[in-house]
């Protein structure tokens, strides 16, 4: 049990992440949850393709030995960028809606037009 | 504490409670299941992409239409930024 | 933001050319160390970012347009789904590596095993590396350029 220390703290992130998402009014600290969710995310496909005393694949100057499987490295490399877009994405949105509603709480935006 | 409250408290707990079973029924760390796929692109990425980084050669040969995808996700995010704060600086 | 300091912008001044060989080398040797084209393109780019931060968004957007930065990211993409189709054509599928094995540019095939690098190999990942370098370099340099000129036109109007 001690061994999936790993699958806990993938777990823990994705619900602090999905705590603050739910239960916060904050459109800044709903975005950091979102990011939150991905750190997570990311961390739970490295955990996947962890092998126990691997390397990482690749072949200059390596040890030699077995090495950790390279899919799931790539796909994190994929979902780490696209993070990044996302999150520059959201954030533009945050600013746009702040400019237009003069706040940032979600309770009380999206009401009738002034 | 309204009813609205109280659903979102419940759902949550159902998620988590949903969440931590499955980080302790999952396999053990450092012993994943199926490594067919993974063992095969570690042999033969050398010969078969040149390349010693068997990282950069699944992200740019055997997945590259994943990063097709992601380069046309960062390239539409840029756009959408761009269009909406020229929008705001007029 | 208007800029900083004297010192801040000198200090910037001198590290900026170290940061951006060191992103350079991480997108040239993708192929062969950890790293690649996203990597090094983020490095280059938080370099960028560090002269916007320490400039002020004024002088960075009167030197840089963001329709030039535009362009470049265009180019990158082109040149990415270019050699993607260059695999077709010369090839059999998308994405083909054709370049590997013709011991012409980057061409080399490696012996197998461990071993010391040799920066000749790959096929066709190092151009990829470098047209995805460069559109990294230019999205994430134009996105916060872009941020930066619009909360300074706020306050600006305050």
């Amino acid at each position: 049990m001690i061994f999936n220390i790993p699958f806990i703290a993938v777990a823990a992130l994705i619900l602090i992440g999905l705590y603050a998402v739910i239960f916060k009014r904050n459109l800044i600290k709903m975005v950091i949850g979102i990011t939150l969710i991905e750190s997570g995310v990311n961390l739970f496909l490295i955990t996947l393709g962890y092998r126990e005393g691997s390397i990482a694949p690749i072949y200059t100057s390596s040890p030699g030995g077995i090495m950790a499987l390279p899919v799931p490295q790539a796909l994190t490399l994929t979902s780490i960028v696209i993070g990044v877009a996302v999150l520059a994405l959201m954030l533009s949105l945050v600013i746009h809606i702040y400019r237009h509603y003069g706040t940032l709480d979600v309770r009380k935006i999206g009401g009738p037009e002034e | 504490m309204s009813r609205r409250d109280i659903t979102a408290v419940l759902s949550f707990s159902i998620v988590a409670i949903f969440f931590i079973f499955g980080a302790l029924m999952i396999h053990p760390f450092g012993a994943p299941d199926e490594t067919g796929m993974d063992d095969n692109i570690i042999t033969n990425a050398q010969t078969e992409t040149g390349a010693n980084n068997a990282v950069t050669s699944v992200v740019f040969d055997y997945r590259g239409l994943d990063t097709l995808g992601e380069t046309t996700i960062l390239f539409t995010a840029v756009a959408a930024i761009i269009m909406i704060f020229r929008r705001l600086n007029k | 933001m208007s800029g900083m300091s004297k010192i801040v912008k000198t200090i910037s001044g001198i590290a900026f050319p170290f940061i951006t060989i060191y992103g350079l080398y991480i997108i040239a040797h993708g192929h062969l160390t950890p790293g690649g084209g996203f990597q090094g393109g983020a490095i280059v780019a938080s370099g960028c970012a560090m002269i916007l931060v320490s400039y002020g968004s004024i002088w960075t957007m009167n030197r840089v347009r963001e329709k030039n930065l535009s362009i470049l990211e265009s180019l990158g993409a082109v040149c990415f789904i270019l050699l993607a189709l260059l695999g077709l054509g010369f090839g059999t599928v998308f994405f083909n590596n054709f370049l590997v094995g013709t011991n012409s540019l980057f061409g080399v095939v490696p012996a197998v095993g461990s071993g010391l690098a040799n920066i000749n190999t790959g096929g066709v990942i190092p151009l990829m590396n470098f047209a995805v370098g460069l559109k990294v370099i230019v999205g994430l340099f134009g996105i916060v350029l872009v941020m930066a000129y619009a909360s300074r036109t706020k306050e600006g109007k305050k």
